[in-house]
């Protein structure tokens, strides 16, 4: 007879070694997602670093403290680690943890893939960060290294563009996973209906993740030939076109925000109808909207080169599709608030952060829509306006979302609750000092500052100030994150199997922690 | 002690203090908090157009931002609220959906129209092409034969914090583009080496300069003045020390001034070496 | 392969297995996306061949409207050539046969060999622009310090659109150097 392990004290069910060994073998999905996190929130602290020595050299008018050409290898280097190493791996660690307990499956499709996805990631964020000791420095074309700037630059571009391989293969092995264990793991009686959004917004996350990453594996292949075998892809000398390159770049490019997003939009979409206590309102349209902007996202790339010299039909027909992608994203607001309507509700951090993600989510999805108008935009493209919209989608929106899901699931995780007092300082000083870094930025891209120069003229001196105090103070802030998670693992209150009164779904029948094996039977879902 | 009323009223005072952002740098001594003064009839369009969509989107934020904290401080559960357990309205789903396509379509007329003017080049009075260099401009007056590098004058040393700076500090040029007034310009964009960019905030013209290929754009410039703008793609170490300025002078005064360049390159040209 | 027969591991791997021809797929798609970009923008390289046969088709002249043809001419880095066109423009019928001619200099002590490459302004002109004949189909080289004056010839396709009434040809000069090791 089978005994059913998963209500078995998890200190009876200590995975098969321990040591490093453990770490570097296992294909325990909570293990790997583990590994994920720590991962992301080192990658945090360097990609952060960076962002910080930026805004200390734009803190005044004149160059302080870097040279131009570093300068530029920072502001590359930072989005290149920031999207690829922190992001990215962060949503996955969720992924990795969530998934087979929200499914009620035992583990991951493929564990032994899964542990190849995660051991990849420090191979290559060695390599790319360790472009900066290359000759002549990390890539310093932009983490959208374009052509022929990208051509020109040293052998750290092509540490960075093998480091885009090896993250790229990671995210497609991890995205054929990730379909598989949703597609036909889930627990019997769980239609696709019944699955939390967590899952349906990994599902498209997963599948965009496995249209794009060839595509930029592509671009970057013909750019390495461009560099050094002598083809002529981006080149026109050769017959080549330079914007080519930016039309591949950007089919990738633009589906990669959306995968920067969407597995945010699955964990408030768990947290919000916890803390509210009632169900996510409107669950098909929420999955609809969710498909829809899958789809849409992928024709709307050239809304990034509204400058290059189109003709007036692509123009229009990017413009027309951009601001389409506004509406289910829309919806998805609505259907939050609606949520919360007549909820009972209370403000624990997790709800906090996800009553945060919406506010700086809407304040960044419509700059979007003026954004999307393109004589707007032929004002506000490659300035300031447009650094402080996507900080507002993805800093702002994926992070807040991160952290409304680590404090979430921390106590299903850990067995232990996290400090809630810290907690609620974590916010307020994050939202606050947030806020103070990236507003200034929208009224410096419209009063005309260009974005990747490390000096400016002496109108935009005080609204860079600020802009510096605040990044200083949000980073600083994260160092709290970093200890009330660290508190938290080694100990705290004793959580229950529920923890949270209004939380539903399969996770929250196991015990807390978490044990190391769950589910080896599969629940029956009603 | 009631820990949601505390936390409203600082989620009130945060949100305050986020607007007060433009006062607070207004008083600092920022003029201005949005686009540029429009200097051409395509700037004004945007300049409105960007006013008519800011409208909105102030308007939705609004509308979500009140939901939200209405719903904060009705619906908390230590006020004694039980849950109500409804979770679908196909009406109101129906509505906020066709509603913001109709937003969006709204805003997509007036946007396709200045579309379609901006990319007009037709029947220009003149044409210059534009050839971005790292890391400088080159003017090349088609019609009337003028040709010349436009460099940063800022000196090196206001750069390097050893002098204080000057007024027009990394906006200011050796040679800038002389222009007529009232004359629809045709600019052609082409590069040297990498992509570059060509931006005059006030005259709303952002062009792409791409190395092989020639791109057109156009502009119109209402008044007398001098136009400062900048590199606009990133360019390598000294994108941020290319700074565009365009001087736009009076039909009669543009005339002096191109006999004037006229008669400089005839003397270069016969001057001993 | 009866699908309800199989194990969970083996529908999983079938899974992968379609999954995965997917991404291969999508890397062979972004290769592609290379020569559709051609085509669907009209680049040099997809207009090359079918403007001589399209130019041999077209026998009539437009005589009722000209076209204003500017002629513009760059050289790419290096400063020791000049380049440029004889003529700075020509109002030109649709369908009336063009002849221009481009003079280079090699102003160095080295030999050169160079390629033009065309570029049209505003882009959409470059499906009606019919090169009959052109110092851009092949390599130029130049001894040191030779003059040449190179021929175009073209035909503006009388099925232009009215809003086209002025075209910018703009060729650009690349040298032809032998591949330095990276």
């Amino acid at each position: 007879m089978q005994v059913a392990l998963d209500n078995v004290p998890a200190v009876a069910q200590l995975p098969h070694q321990g040591g490093i060994l453990r770490w570097i073998r296992t294909t325990n999905h909570k293990d790997i997602g583990t590994l994920y996190l720590w991962f992301s929130i080192s990658m945090f602290l360097v990609g952060g670093l960076m962002a910080l020595t930026i805004r200390a050299e734009l803190f005044k008018p004149g160059l302080q403290i870097v040279r131009p050409e570093f300068f530029n290898q920072l502001t590359s280097m930072h989005g290149l680690v920031m999207i690829f190493l922190a992001i990215m791996p962060a949503f996955v660690g969720f992924a990795n943890w969530q998934l087979p307990l929200m499914l009620g499956a035992p583990d991951m499709a493929f564990p032994r893939l899964n542990n190849l996805s995660f051991w990849l990631l420090p191979f290559a964020a060695v390599l790319l960060v360790a472009s900066f000791f290359a000759p002549g420095g990390a890539t310093a074309a932009g983490w959208t290294l374009y052509a022929p700037l990208s051509v020109q630059m040293g052998p750290g571009m092509d540490m960075a563009i093998f480091a885009i391989h090896i993250l790229g293969i990671s995210s497609i092995i991890g995205g054929l996973n990730i379909i598989v264990t949703i597609l036909n793991m889930r627990a019997p009686g769980m239609t696709l209906f019944k699955m939390p959004m967590f899952a349906w917004t990994w599902l498209v996350t997963a599948a965009l993740l496995i249209t794009i990453m060839p595509v930029l594996a592509g671009t970057v292949t013909m750019l390495l030939f461009d560099r050094h075998f002598g083809t002529h892809f981006f080149d026109a000398a050769g017959g080549g076109d330079p914007v080519l390159f930016q039309h591949l770049f950007w089919f990738f490019g633009h589906p990669e925000v959306y995968v920067l997003i969407l597995p945010a939009f699955g964990i408030v979409s768990a947290v919000i109808p916890t803390f509210s206590r009632k169900p996510l309102f409107g669950l098909r349209s929420m999955v609809a909207a969710t498909v829809g902007i899958g789809v849409v996202a992928t024709a709307v790339w050239a809304h990034h080169m509204f400058t290059v010299g189109m003709p007036v039909t692509a123009q229009l027909f990017f413009m027309y599709t951009t601001l389409l992608v506004a509406v289910p994203t829309g919806v998805k607001v609505f259907n939050w608030l609606a949520t919360m309507w007549q909820g009972s509700l209370t403000f624990e951090t997790p709800m906090l952060f996800a009553i945060g993600f919406l506010f700086v989510f809407t304040i960044g999805g419509l700059t979007g829509v003026i954004l999307a108008i393109a004589p707007v935009d032929i004002q506000l493209h490659q300035t300031y306006y447009i650094v402080a919209h996507f900080h507002y989608t993805m800093v702002a929106s994926s992070l807040f979302g991160l952290f409304a899901g680590t404090y979430y699931w921390l106590p299903k995780w850990t067995g232990h609750m996290y400090d809630e007092k810290l907690g609620q300082w974590h916010f307020w000083l994050t939202l606050s000092f947030f806020n103070l870094t990236f507003i200034p930025m929208f009224f410096l891209g419209l009063a005309g500052m260009p974005r990747r120069i490390p000096d400016y003229a002496l109108q935009f001196t005080d609204l860079n100030a600020l802009a510096s105090i605040g990044a200083f103070g949000f980073g600083l802030t994260q160092l709290l994150f970093a200890y009330i998670v660290i508190k938290c693992i080694r100990g705290g209150e004793r959580a229950t199997a529920q923890v949270w009164e209004g939380a539903k779904g399969l996770e929250w029948t196991v015990p807390s922690p978490a044990p190391h094996h769950t589910f080896s039977t599969p629940p029956v879902v009603e | 002690m009631c820990r949601e009323t505390d936390m409203t009223e600082l989620a009130r005072k945060i949100a305050v203090s986020a607007l007060l952002q433009p006062a607070l740098a207004f008083a600092a001594g920022e003029p201005s908090f949005g686009l540029q003064p429009p200097q051409t009839f395509i700037a004004r369009q945007i300049y409105d157009l960007h006013a008519v969509v800011l409208s909105i989107c102030i308007v939705i934020a609004a509308v979500v931002f009140g939901l939200m904290f209405y719903s904060i401080v009705r619906f908390r559960k230590t006020a004694g609220r039980e849950a109500k357990q409804f979770h679908s309205n196909t009406a109101l789903e129906i509505a906020w959906t066709v509603i913001p396509c109709l937003i969006v379509a709204g805003l997509a007329y007036p946007a396709t129209k200045t579309v379609i003017e901006m990319k007009d080049t037709t029947n220009p009075d003149m044409t210059i092409k534009i050839t971005g260099y790292q890391w400088k401009w080159r003017y090349t007056y088609v019609d009337d034969g003028i040709d010349f590098y436009s460099s940063l004058s800022t000196p090196r040393d206001q750069i390097e914090n050893e002098a204080p700076k000057g007024e027009h500090y990394l906006l200011e040029v050796d040679h800038p583009l002389v222009v007529p007034v009232g004359k629809k310009i045709r600019i052609l964009t082409t590069a040297d080496d990498v992509i570059h960019s060509w931006f005059v905030p006030a005259l709303a013209v952002k062009q792409d300069a791409i190395p092989g290929f020639v791109r057109d754009s156009w502009f119109k410039v209402d008044a007398p003045g001098i136009y400062r703008g900048a590199c606009t793609e990133l360019c390598g170490k000294e994108h941020g020390f290319m700074p565009v300025v365009v001087e736009a002078m009076p039909e009669k005064d543009y005339q002096d001034w191109v006999a004037d360049q006229h008669s400089k390159s005839a003397a270069a040209a016969t001057a001993p070496q | 392969m009866i699908a309800r027969a199989m194990t969970g591991a083996a529908r999983n791997r079938l899974l992968l297995a379609k999954l995965s021809l997917a991404a291969v797929g999508m890397f062979g798609f972004g290769y592609l996306l290379a020569p559709l970009y051609d085509r669907l923008c009209g680049t040099e390289r997809a207009t090359q061949t079918a403007a001589k046969d399209a130019a041999r088709q077209i026998t009539r002249v437009d005589l009722a409207r000209t076209v204003a043809v500017q002629y513009d001419a760059n050289v790419h880095g290096s400063v020791h050539w000049s380049f440029r066109s004889l003529q700075k423009s020509s109002q030109v019928h649709p369908g009336e046969l063009v002849h221009v001619r481009y003079e280079m200099t090699n102003e160095s002590n080295e030999p050169v060999v160079g390629q033009a490459v065309p570029s049209y302004a505003p882009p959409a002109a470059a499906a009606y622009f019919h090169k009959i004949e052109c110092f851009c189909f092949q390599s130029q080289a130049l001894r040191p310090h030779e003059t040449r004056s190179m021929p175009l010839v073209f035909l503006i396709d009388p099925a232009i659109p009215g809003d086209l009434p002025t075209i910018t040809l703009s060729y650009t000069f690349f040298e032809i150097r032998p591949r330095k090791s990276a």
